[in-house]
């Protein structure tokens, strides 16, 4: 490891390479299902005649609402990862990012599944 | 964590010597400079001077060698063309990074405050070490690299539209006012080459002549060298040249993502 020269720290272990590019690209992809998914969900609460439980309920039993709202949970929280990702990657250096990504992972894969699982309870028919 | 205070010693402590404008000046202006010396053992501090404008040149390079030649000669800055294409006095001038020889002083209202370019190492007052940003400048090796014997006896051929696919990169005098003034290569220069040296590199990878295309996106596929750029313009903002490095980068990122496909 040539990091005795200033060259050979500037190379350091060489680029690390595996399709960097998808995660910008992802984030971005994300970032544009998010804002049209939110748009939906803002004019579907605004056009509800009531907000109270039964009709919320009710409104969300439908497969043509828990399907956007399932793809809300999977794109916000995607999007959500990869953001922070990316602040981790900033600030954060050496063992104190990695502590920072697995907290980050634990937390959106759990907050995700509950969010999935919410909806789908709802919108599947009990067995 | 990304530093963001000074260390102790880099702490600016208050001001140092005022030196007032020569008798019998009328239209004065007072530069307020970075001073560091290596060898006192001292904080950095501010010295101020006053000067002549009747008697001063426009810019604030000219400012900078009057205060040199007639004032205080310890003052110690690069300089070398004064016409903006060698790079050598970059400075940050009332905030902003740029060329002390293209920067009119009357642009700047009131007091003229001049610091060396920011989250450099300082060598002394305004000179910044730059080894390091000339070694990541190595590091993409900006030079034409073929697979294709050299053509014996002639040149390499390039149509006037594959020339000007370099225009608006060729013109960087890696001056460094872009990446130091990038908050992404403040907290991560070690890693992130900046936007001054992807500038460079996209310059290479826009250039028909060159057949290492492949290697060099290989070598730029890293969340580090490209992708903590986050187009925050600060580079295209600054550049003294009118570049646009952000531009560049996202170049690059375009080609990554076509050839992942």
């Amino acid at each position: 490891m040539g990091n005795g020269t200033r060259l050979g720290k500037v190379r350091g272990l060489g680029a690390a390479g595996g399709g960097v590019v998808h995660h910008w690209w992802l984030q971005r992809v994300t970032a544009v299902a998010s804002l049209f998914l939110v748009l939906w969900f803002a004019f579907s609460l605004a056009r509800l005649p009531s907000l109270d439980y039964a009709s919320a309920r009710l409104w969300l039993s439908q497969p043509i609402v828990a399907v956007p709202m399932c793809l809300l949970v999977v794109s916000v929280f995607w999007h959500f990862r990869l953001g922070v990702q990316v602040m981790l990657e900033d600030y954060l250096h050496g063992s104190k990012r990695v502590i920072a990504m697995l907290a980050l992972n634990f937390y959106t894969f759990v907050l995700a599944a509950f969010a999935l699982f919410s909806v789908l309870k709802i919108a599947l028919p009990a067995a | 964590m990304a530093e963001f205070s000074l260390p102790p010693n880099s702490v600016i402590k208050g001001n140092g010597k005022a030196y007032p404008a020569p008798a019998g000046a009328t239209r004065t202006k007072s530069f307020k400079i970075y001073r560091w010396n290596p060898d006192d053992g001292q904080n950095p501090r501010y010295d101020t001077y006053a000067l002549d404008l009747d008697a001063t040149g426009p810019m604030v390079l000219d400012a900078l060698i009057k205060i040199k030649n007639e004032v205080d000669p310890t003052l110690t800055f690069r300089r070398s063309c004064r016409e903006g294409i060698c790079g050598s006095c970059s400075m940050n001038i009332d905030g902003a990074n740029t060329l002390a020889c293209t920067k009119p002083i009357e642009e700047v209202k009131g007091e003229v405050v001049i610091t060396p370019l920011p989250h450099m190492e300082v060598i002394k007052d305004l000179v910044p070490d730059f080894k390091h940003f000339y070694a990541q400048y190595a590091s993409i090796k900006p030079w034409l690299q073929t697979v294709t014997p050299a053509p014996s006896g002639e040149e390499r051929i390039q149509s006037p539209e594959e020339r000007e696919k370099l225009d608006g990169l060729y013109e960087c005098i890696l001056c460094a006012c872009c990446s130091t003034a990038c908050p992404s290569y403040w907290w991560n220069s070690d890693k992130f080459l900046g936007p001054a040296i992807l500038l460079q590199a996209y310059r290479w990878l826009a250039d028909s002549r060159d057949e290492m295309t492949g290697e060099r996106l290989d070598a730029l596929e890293d969340p580090f060298r490209v992708y903590r750029c986050h187009t925050i313009m600060n580079c295209a903002n600054v550049c003294p040249k009118g570049l646009n490095p952000a531009k560049a980068i996202a170049e690059i990122k375009l080609m990554m993502l076509e050839r992942a496909g």
